[in-house]
This record gives structure tokens, C-alpha cells and sequence, in this order.
């Protein structure tokens, strides 16, 4: 299970968190890229998730928020096949990226992963050079050429904001670099490999709140060029930066103790902050959750 | 509640206590432990270098460079074919048993994991560690040298065989300390599972495995029983791996040991130290060159 340590932190009792509603209501209507139809994941014989039907739209950033517990990541990571790594875990029902079953046996993992990349909440650079971290997944793809390579390095670099602060010391370790260094070296390397879509798992929980600005802006820049998905504990980022939000909690069985996170409740970010549908997000989003 | 009601500064000073004495026990202890264990370790430095350093360097380089003398109780140089056959044997044994150890264990690391047949080499493996060498001898005596008689080769395979269970249990124990967020991270580019084992997973181990290695190298390069059933006792030059007998520094420091004539015990002094040398340069020129492998931060 892949439970994650800090508690949300609400804002104060009854406060709403602002969004600009006139730009929020534009979210334009993109094709769809991943379509979850009544999605479960398993551990085992136990059921960490259930019930996730959404979809998610090209060139948007789409937030997941929710409890600890409530299996945001775990969602996010069925989109990209990252549990088939994990002995146990099993995904039911369909999910569909762009029409295509990814759980179909024909499909490759390795080649869905290429398409779908993914950031991850604590920033994990190889233990190469700087250089090396970058081009790692180009030379997996079959690109070997210097001046390629270089051409791929410094515009994913610069693509993470990152290029000025590194381009004299591209030879150096990646792990000498400062924390929101790092992540914006894995998103770079993420970015590298031109993927369709960017999955973001808590990129944000390990960084003060300069370093967290900087990767907001950069989701939102980079969000022409790729389709964003971001797992995050803190509102006040997903109504920040996300065009639409998914609210998920976590259901107790009265009968076993045992907990199953679901989808709430899915809709514009404006929408979910302004006037949610389901009682529950209300609740959560204006701090009386628990 | 005023400032002003705190009159007296509190003290911080610390206090006579049983966790205190117990820290300065158990310090001492420890302290003890250690010069207990280094005892021994600078007692056979010490007699080694004091025995066998006139005879090692007198005539520089003439005892690593001669052959030995076939008459042992004439005084004099000459440890070159025991010098040569230690690399060859030693050698041989590495390039078996190094990276046929290595797969072994990304298989059952990597692949196996806590399947049946992993379970079952990584439990034979054990065995074969507690296996005494001098068996080791006799089952390659038997298997390999009756048929093609002495050679370097029938003791490489003689010190493969017990290196490979070391090879095997230090890698597998420094595959398990390479982070899984290395793992997920290549995956998550679209590596295939082979890819990320060669291009993340083994450097990110290479030192750890580097070490593990060595210190098999180190103590097979010591081992002398299973060497006289396979390797023989040459006193010449014997450079062919696979034909004739040969000889080691390990075996003649035996030999020599046992023998009557101080000449030959100070050649076997001498050897030991040469031996220790050897083994002290390997290690050296492997570490130096695994850290430059590795990345300065």
C-alpha cells in the first residue's frame, strides 16, 4: 500500500478557497486521453480502491485530492502500469488510453510507460552525472548520437527551468543538487523522452514553497505540450493550477475495519471548490472533514 | 505568570547516573573488543614482515623473479613460478567464478526472487559455503584432474568453487540495498526490466559488489589444500594454464614451512609476505579503480 505521510492541511473552519471562476469556467473540452471505467485496484485480496469511473482531457491539468489513505496514487499509478512492478497488485475493470485497454495482455508495459511518464513524490535522480540523468531514457529509446543527445539535454533542461542554474556543471552528480533541484531534474528527465502524458505523484511534498512555485509554473507551462495528472495533499495547489479536480476519500467496512478509497466526485476545479455536488467534498474543502 | 517569576537559572549540568555508567561500561568494552581483534591482525603482520623482509627484498627484485631452487636447502632467492602460478590460479578462478556469481545472483535477486528454484540455489549455496576446501580439492582431484592431470586450471576451479557462494551472497546482498525509487524511475521512462538491471541496478551496486568480490579473491588467494591435489608442485616456470604442474605462493609457503632447512623456512617467510603484498595491491588497484568509477558529489 502506498500511504503517504502528511496530513492536508485545511484552511481554516468554514473559509473557501478562492478560484477565479471566469477563467476556471473555460476549460475547454479536449479529447479524452484516459478513459477509467469503474476502476479497482487490489493488493493481494484486499481491495485499495473501487469504483473509479473519470476521464481525462488532453493539454489539461487534472488534480487528484483526498485524505491519506483514500489511493489518489495508487489510481495514478494504474494509469501508467507502474503496480505491475509490485508483486500482488492487480487492476480490475477498464482503463482506457485513448480507446486502447492498457491492461489488455497484447499491450506492453514498457511501451505504456514510455507515452506515460512519471514524477514521483520524492525526487529520485539516478546516481550519474546530471548529463547522463537526461539522457538515460533517449539512449534507452535507441538514441545514441552526442550532438542529438546534447540537442535533447539542454532543451529538456531548459524545459525544466533548470538549464541556466546546471549547463556548467552537466558532468557533475545529480545528487548534489538541492532538493527542488532534483525534482526538476526528474521532471526534465521525464520530459525527455516526449511522453504524451506527465504523471505527477506528490512532486511537491518535499520541497519548501519557492521550490514549489517554480514546479507549479512549470506544470502550467508545460501543459501545451503534455497532458498533466497530479496527486496532491495540498488544495490550495490543485486549485491553483488544475483544470479539473477528483475528490477521493476513503470508505470503512463497518464489518471488517477494512478501508476502501473511492471517487467522490469529479468535476472543473472551479466547480469543486465553488459549489460541489456531494457533501463530502464540501466538507473536506472547507476543513470540517473528518 | 511573570517573567520575573523565574528566579534560580535551571541546571543543566548532567547527573551522576547508571545510564551513564553504563555508557562508560560499555565504551570501554568496545574499546577492548577492538584491540582484542587487532591483536592478532598486527601480530601476524608483524612476524610476517619481521621474518620475511631481508630475504624478500635483498636482492631486489631476484626473489620475485627466480625460479625456485630445486635443491631446498640451498639458501638463496627465488619465488618467480610461485608468484606467476598464484596470479594464473587466483586469475582463473576470478573469471570463473566473478561473473558466474554475479548472474547467479541478479537471478535470484532480480528473476527468482522467492520462487521454488531460487530458494533452492540460494539454499545450496549456503551449503556450499560451509563446504571445507580441502573437500573442494578432492571433488575437483577427482572430477577434473585424474583425467587431465595437474594444472593451474584444475586449481582455478578448485578456488571457483568456493568463491562462488561469497560472490553469490554479497551481490545478492547489495542488489537488496539498491533503492526501489531507482528501479521505479527507470521503469517509469519505459526501460525494459533487463535495461534497468544492467544500466541502473548493477553500477548503482558496483561498489558494494567490487567488495564482496575482493574479499573472495583475497581468501581463495590464501588456500592451499585444494591446490596440492590439483595444482602439483612445480619449481620452474609453468605459464600454460591448462598443461602441467604448476605451483603457488600459498603451496610453497607450505612446503617450505614443513621443511628442515632454514633456507627453506626463510623463503617460506619470505613468501608469506609476498603473498600479502599481492593480495594488499589487488585490493588497492581494484578500489582505486572502482572509485573512479563512481561519481564525485
Amino acid at each position: 500500500m502506498i500511504a503517504t505521510v502528511e496530513p492536508p492541511r485545511p484552511p481554516p473552519q468554514g473559509q473557501r478557497i478562492l478560484v477565479d471562476r471566469k477563467a476556471a469556467a473555460q476549460v475547454p473540452d479536449t479529447p479524452v486521453v484516459f478513459d477509467c471505467e469503474n476502476v479497482e485496484v487490489f493488493y493481494g485480496t484486499f481491495r485499495a480502491v473501487r469504483g473509479v469511473t473519470l476521464k481525462i482531457q488532453a493539454n489539461q491539468i487534472t488534480a487528484f485530492i483526498g485524505p491519506s489513505g483514500c489511493g489518489k496514487t495508487t489510481v495514478l499509478r494504474s494509469l501508467n502500469r507502474m503496480h505491475d512492478v509490485i508483486p500482488g497488485a492487480r487492476v480490475a475493470g477498464k482503463v482506457r488510453y485513448h480507446g486502447v485497454d492498457l491492461y489488455a495482455p497484447e499491450v506492453s508495459a514498457t511501451e505504456v510507460r514510455r507515452r506515460i511518464g512519471m514524477v514521483f513524490q520524492k525526487p529520485n535522480p539516478f546516481p550519474k552525472s546530471i548529463y547522463d540523468n537526461i539522457a538515460f531514457g533517449p539512449r534507452v529509446n535507441g538514441i545514441s548520437g552526442k550532438a542529438d543527445l546534447d540537442v535533447i539535454v539542454e532543451k529538456s533542461l531548459r524545459s525544466a527551468a533548470l538549464w541556466d542554474e546546471v549547463k556548467d556543471r552537466l558532468k557533475n552528480s545529480a545528487l548534489g543538487m538541492s532538493g527542488g533541484q532534483q525534482q526538476r531534474l526528474c521532471i526534465a528527465r521525464t520530459v525527455a523522452v516526449e511522453p504524451e502524458v506527465v504523471l505527477m505523484d506528490e512532486p511537491c511534498s518535499a520541497l519548501d514553497p519557492i521550490a514549489t512555485a517554480r514546479i507549479e509554473e512549470l506544470m502550467r507551462e508545460l501543459k501545451s505540450r503534455f497532458t498533466i495528472v497530479i496527486v496532491t495533499h495540498n488544495m490550495q495547489q490543485a486549485a491553483r493550477c488544475s483544470d479539473r479536480t477528483a475528490f477521493f476519500t476513503t470508505e470503512v467496512d463497518s464489518k471488517n475495519d477494512r478501508r476502501t478509497g473511492t471517487l467522490v466526485e469529479y468535476d472543473q476545479t472551479s466547480k469543486i471548490f465553488s459549489a460541489p455536488s456531494d457533501e463530502r467534498t464540501e466538507n473536506y474543502i472547507t476543513g470540517r472533514f473528518g | 505568570m511573570t517573567a520575573s517569576s523565574i528566579t534560580n537559572p535551571p541546571d543543566l549540568r548532567a547527573r551522576p547516573s547508571w545510564r551513564a555508567t553504563k555508557n562508560t561500561i560499555l565504551m570501554t568494552a568496545m574499546g577492548g573488543a577492538v584491540v582484542l581483534v587487532a591483536i592478532p591482525l598486527i601480530a601476524v603482520l608483524w612476524s610476517v614482515v619481521s621474518r620475511g623482509i631481508v630475504m624478500t627484498f635483498a636482492q631486489f627484485p631476484a626473489f620475485f623473479t627466480e625460479a625456485i631452487p630445486v635443491v631446498s636447502r640451498r639458501p638463496g632467492p627465488g619465488m618467480g613460478p610461485a608468484i606467476l602460478g598464484t596470479l594464473l590460479v587466483t586469475g582463473g578462478a576470478t573469471v570463473i567464478a566473478v561473473p558466474l556469481g554475479i548472474l547467479g545472483a541478479v537471478y535470484l535477486h532480480e528473476y527468482g526472487q522467492s520462487g521454488t528454484f531460487a530458494r533452492l540455489v540460494r539454499f545450496m549455496s549456503t551449503v556450499m559455503t560451509g563446504v571445507p576446501s580441502v573437500v573442494m580439492g578432492l571433488f575437483v582431484y577427482l572430477t577434473w584432474t585424474l583425467a587431465f592431470g595437474y594444472s593451474a586450471f584444475g586449481g582455478a576451479l578448485a578456488l571457483a568453487c568456493l568463491m562462488l557462494p561469497v560472490v553469490i551472497g554479497s551481490t545478492e546482498q547489495m542488489l537488496k540495498l539498491v533503492p526501489p525509487q531507482l528501479r521505479e524511475a527507470a521503469y517509469a521512462l519505459g526501460t525494459t526490466k533487463s535495461r534497468t538491471i544492467l544500466t541502473v541496478v548493477l553500477p548503482a551496486a558496483l561498489p558494494g559488489i567490487v567488495s564482496g568480490s575482493l574479499l573472495a579473491i583475497a581468501r581463495a588467494a590464501g588456500e592451499t589444500a585444494p591446490l596440492l591435489f590439483a595444482v602439483g608442485a612445480a619449481t620452474a616456470y609453468n605459464p600454460h594454464l591448462f598443461s602441467e604442474a604448476n605451483t603457488a605462493l600459498s603451496v610453497q609457503i607450505f612446503g617450505n614451512a614443513n621443511s628442515s632447512f632454514p633456507a627453506a623456512q626463510e623463503r617460506a617467510w619470505a613468501a608469506a609476505l609476498t603473498l600479502v603484498l599481492l593480495t594488499f595491491i589487488v585490493t588497492l588497484v581494484a578500489r582505486t579503480f572502482t572509485a573512479r568509477l563512481a561519481l564525485k558529489r
